[in-house]
């Protein structure tokens, strides 16, 4: 399969890439799987007092596609209030990195990765 | 000989829908079938009957196929009772099996960068069992409790399971080469 340059890019210089302590303030972590192709992505946000995502990290293991979409939702969350990142569509994704639909799902995976992240900063700080 | 092309594949085979499978009788019914569709058997017929033989040939093969790997024929049966199993939408696997497939993965990144054959092998031998194990608790959902929902959830574990079995062969080949 040809990957897009866009694609490649992000596959051979992720963004993002790793963890953070365990300890941070504000961290919240998204895991999502893809049964389809096996694919596992985790998901960081970290969120600033005032709700808005400072920081996001990313760790997936899968195709060129996978690693790619978590990659660029690194960078697209970073500045968003939680509502706004809840707003990224896995549509843009693929259009972004004009993802050919049999790695669509690949962008499905890093949608919903958001949603868990988001999902698990809300059940810790709403509770 | 004809088939009747609406008959789900373990009627075609004459076997019970179930997924414990004698795996000989579904090779001896494939073969007899085969046999009798072939083709080639049936050069001094019409075109049409060419062709309606070709098809069925074509239905039979693709029903060995299905049902000889335990997986398919898993995903198989879920089709037949109507359960979809969403491989390709449903992301929500639970945060625990997640995080021990992210676990399992990283240690075999680690074991292939480190050259670490006798790692991998060990990855390999534990990942067999947890395999096997797997596959039990989903012949019992299939074939005792006929739980779909429940074995739609283990068929997208195993999908993964399948992926890691993939990852470490290819990693141990690797380093073999």
């Amino acid at each position: 399969m040809a990957y897009s340059e866009k694609v490649l890019d992000h596959y051979e210089n992720p963004r993002n890439v790793g963890s953070f302590g365990k300890e941070e303030e504000g961290v919240a972590t998204g895991m999502v799987g893809a049964p389809a192709c096996g694919d596992v992505m985790k998901l960081q946000i970290k969120v600033g007092k005032d709700g808005v995502i400072e920081d996001a990290k990313f760790k997936t293991y899968g195709c060129g596609s996978a690693i790619a979409s978590s990659s660029l939702v690194t960078e697209w969350v970073k500045g968003k209030t939680l509502d706004q990142a809840l707003d990224i569509k896995n549509t843009q994704i693929a259009e972004e990195l004009a993802l050919p639909p049999v790695k669509i799902h690949c962008s499905i995976l890093a949608e919903d990765a958001i949603k868990a992240a988001v999902a698990d900063y809300k059940k810790k700080h709403e509770a | 000989m004809s088939i009747d092309l609406t008959q789900d594949y373990f009627a075609l085979f004459g076997l019970p829908r179930r997924y414990a499978l004698d795996e000989g009788a579904l090779e001896a019914a494939w073969h007899e079938l085969q046999g009798r569709v072939h083709p080639d058997r049936h050069a001094h017929l019409s075109d049409f009957e060419k062709r309606r033989s070709m098809q069925w040939a074509t239905r039979v093969n693709e029903g060995f196929r299905v049902l000889r790997k335990p997986l398919a024929r898993a995903q198989y049966l879920l089709e037949l009772a109507g359960v979809d199993a969403a491989l390709e939408t449903n992301t929500a696997m639970s945060a625990e099996f997640l995080m021990e497939q992210m676990e399992w993965r990283e240690a075999v990144e680690e074991a292939r960068e480190a050259a670490e054959v006798s790692e991998l092998e060990d990855l390999h031998r534990r990942l067999l069992g947890h395999a096997r194990e797997v596959r039990g608790h989903l012949a019992a959902q299939l074939d005792e409790h006929q739980d779909y929902e429940a074995a739609a959830d283990t068929v997208r574990r195993l999908m993964f399971i399948d992926k890691l079995q993939q990852e470490i062969d290819e990693a141990l080949l690797a380093l073999e080469n």
